[in-house]
């Protein structure tokens, strides 16, 4: 079982992440179990997934939450990937599906995803990291709370620091 | 000044020990090269052709005495004896250890400096006016704004991994001394008819290898709105901001790709659901931010210092130092003054730890106690009585500050360039070094008036020189290192990028090149003309045809000329 940090704490959970294939086919769904499909293939198939349940969606960076958008309410998982933890539009992602589109399940970050990024990342709304896993994920967790004050208004502190100080 | 209460002192002292964290990984292997380069970059690590660069931000170019005698202690102390004052109003330490660099960042927190984002794909320093607050066409200040926009892009979560660098200056007087035209976000502070503070915003400006001027997005942004109108314009550039080529990813591309109309119309959009919500400002934080920049206790004077005014009569080197170096104050027998970081024989823009140590106790005895750091590279003291400069004179003399070339051509603007950038194409500092010796006369520079040099050792134009009147800029020419010159360049609200004039010249043609450029200026130059103003009515090809005189590729033609 791979560990994974959900809400501060070290768990496990092995949810695989299904990509569309090269040539454009939607892979199957297993039957039962947590499993993430890309943003296109619910689109594509969304009447059977929210019935089968336990089905999350997971953001390529450019893909656009509006394409969701109230929607995302009513999932329970959805996850953006980070090709590399430089490219910085899965923060805009997390935001913009609490911030916008009412989104409260568990908010998932995958892909190059280690300590030092993990802070951002909770401030955007994600709850949930798949840390790399040549990382040291007990290590990785703390980076949560490098910071504990914060001047900007983000999700889990929407009041900036101004109207708080 | 803004002074640091416990929540921005706590901000600090966190990311010191985050970035200790980080150092302490990537020794010990736990963060590979590629990890540990981003992260170190947002603190200002870079590492340099000899050892790693630190940088470190003077937020919009305020410092006060403590700091100064900080950045001096720190400079003997992991240091070998002096700093560099950039053209953004950062201040660069060349020579430190890598693993010292915590310890140093611990030690500017305690005189509530940082390194934060002054390197990376992040909001860099908010950069202003020199003069702000003290100049005597200042409109607005710039810097309880500057301030307001410093916390906010202070680990913004959201854009701590841009497609690139950004950069916003903020101007508040008639003339643009924060050059906001060539910056990523540029906002000019005015009135309105009914005497209410608003915002212009510029975006897409920007000099590097595709040299920009910034288009006005937002005539008009009240107050209030400033922070959730930002965050719509880095939102669009995060989302939409190309990635897959670092030389198209800054905002000026995507702004160019879009058309203005259309990015304008998509932040627009944005801002729509952001508008009013909680990053709105409130008149209270407003006011805070405002109380720390209210005028120092002045004395009311009545101008026309008679000591003053007999001190120009007698001494005609002072009287060449104040119609250089000093500028009108809007407070009656008080001026601003520039010490020049460009004397001849010297790196522009460095100074040393005496340096630095003389200069805190003059900010200490004339300017009560703070300093500024200017675009061009130079210190300024902002509120000094028109009785006590000639006392400040004689002082900054004994210290090598008081060159009175401020604006002239040896007042160049220069970046490290070859000599400390791994970056580099070329040495910029030699070249600054050969035309200040090649122009070292004081009476005739002083007769050329205001011209504006600025040398970059590569494309990245760190010395800003698609701005300078005329622009040298450091090329690779088979792995030797040559330069190109630009012509008629200038910064502020008529900015304009330079053409280049030709091909490129080898670093020992430079003087002689530049020789060539202010013959055929003083040639033609009528009256009192200044450089860029004669540029305007002969054009080009005068210069030209004198610098690529018997070198036949270059000669100008006409047609080439659009
Ligand atoms: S312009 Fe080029 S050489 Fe000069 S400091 Fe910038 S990156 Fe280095």
């Amino acid at each position: 079982m791979s560990r994974i940090i959900v809400d501060k704490a070290i768990v496990e959970c092995d949810a695989p992440i299904l990509r569309v294939g090269e040539d454009g086919s939607f892979p199957a769904v297993p039957a039962s179990g947590l499993v993430f499909v890309s943003l296109p293939q619910y689109l594509a198939q969304k009447a059977e997934l929210t019935a089968r349940g336990d089905v999350g969606v997971w953001f390529a960076p450019a893909d656009e939450p509006e394409v969701l958008g109230d929607e995302a309410a009513g999932l329970a998982y959805i996850a953006v990937e980070f090709p590399a933890f430089t490219d910085g539009r899965g923060f805009s992602i997390g935001r913009l599906l609490r911030e916008r589109y009412g989104f409260t399940g568990q908010l998932r970050a995958f892909g190059d995803v280690f300590k030092d990024t993990l802070n951002y990342l909770a401030r955007c709304g994600f709850n949930a990291f798949v840390v790399r896993a040549d990382k040291d994920i007990e290590d990785a967790v703390k980076g949560i709370d490098d910071f504990t004050e914060f001047y900007q208004s983000a999700v889990g502190q929407p009041q900036p620091l101004f109207r708080r100080r | 000044m803004y002074i640091y209460d416990e929540y921005d002192q706590k901000i600090v002292d966190q990311r010191v020990a985050q970035y200790r964290d980080q150092t302490r990984r990537y020794l010990a292997g736990e963060l590979t090269d590629d990890e540990f380069r981003p992260l170190r970059l947002q603190n200002g690590l870079y590492i340099q052709r000899h050892a790693p660069m630190l940088r470190v931000a003077i937020p919009y170019g305020n410092l006060t005495s403590r700091q100064v005698r900080k950045l001096a202690e720190l400079a003997a102390k992991y240091d070998k004896g002096y700093v560099h004052f950039t053209t953004r109003q950062n201040v660069q330490y060349n020579w430190p250890a890598l693993e010292n660099v915590p310890e140093m960042l611990a030690e500017l927190a305690s005189v509530q400096m940082h390194a934060i984002q002054t390197s990376g794909n992040c909001i860099r320093n908010t950069t202003s006016d020199q003069f702000a607050g003290v100049a005597y066409d200042e409109i607005v200040d710039p810097r309880p704004w500057c301030e307001i926009i410093r916390q906010w892009s202070t680990f913004h979560p959201e854009f701590a991994h841009l497609p690139r660098k950004f950069k916003i200056a903020v101007n508040g007087a008639k003339e643009d001394r924060a050059a906001i035209m060539v910056h990523d976000i540029g906002i000019t502070v005015k009135l309105n008819a009914a005497g209410q503070v608003g915002f212009e915003i510029y975006v897409g400006g920007g000099l590097g290898r595709t040299p920009m001027i910034g288009d006005l997005i937002k005539p008009w942004l009240e107050p209030e709105h400033l922070l959730t109108y930002l965050d719509a314009v880095l939102r669009v550039y995060n989302r939409y901001g190309r990635r897959d080529n670092k030389y198209k990813a800054r905002i000026k591309i995507l702004v160019k790709a879009m058309t203005p109309e259309a990015f304008a119309a998509k932040v627009e959009q944005e801002w729509a659901h952001l508008k009013s919500g909680p990053q709105t400002l409130t008149d209270e934080e407003i006011a805070r931010n405002h109380r720390f920049f209210t005028a120092p206790a002045y004395e009311t004077l009545q101008g026309d210092d008679p000591s003053f005014l007999a001190a120009i009569e007698a001494s005609p080197a002072f009287s060449r130092w104040v119609d250089r170096n000093v500028f009108a104050h809007k407070v009656p027998g008080y001026a601003a003054v520039t010490l020049s970081l460009k004397k001849h024989g010297v790196p522009p823009g460095d100074a040393t730890v005496e340096q630095l140590e003389a200069v805190a106790e003059l900010a200490d005895r004339f300017s009560f106690g703070e300093l500024r750091v200017s675009h061009g590279q130079n210190l300024i003291l902002a509120d000094v009585k028109e009785s006590e400069l000639f006392a400040l004179w004689e002082e900054a003399k004994r210290i090598g500050f008081a060159t009175p070339n401020i604006g002239l051509l040896t007042d160049l603007i220069c970046c490290p360039g070859g000599d400390f950038c791994s970056l580099a194409n070329a040495k910029s500092i030699p070249v600054a070094k050969a035309i200040q010796e090649r122009f070292d006369e004081l009476d005739y520079l002083f007769d050329l008036g205001e011209i504006d040099v600025n040398i970059s050792g590569c494309i990245n134009a760190c010395g800003h020189h698609h701005i300078g009147n005329i622009g040298i800029l450091g090329v690779d020419k088979n792995n030797a290192e040559f330069y190109q010159i630009t012509l008629g360049g200038r910064q502020g609200a008529d900015a304009q990028i330079g053409k280049v004039i030709g091909p490129s010249f080898a670093q020992e043609e430079m003087a002689d090149v530049m020789s060539k450029i202010i013959q055929v200026f003083v040639e033609n130059r009528e009256a009192d003309e200044r450089f860029i103003d004669t540029f305007d009515r002969i054009g080009a090809d005068p210069f030209k045809n004198k610098v690529y005189e018997g070198k036949p590729a270059g000669k100008a033609k006409k047609e080439v000329e659009a």
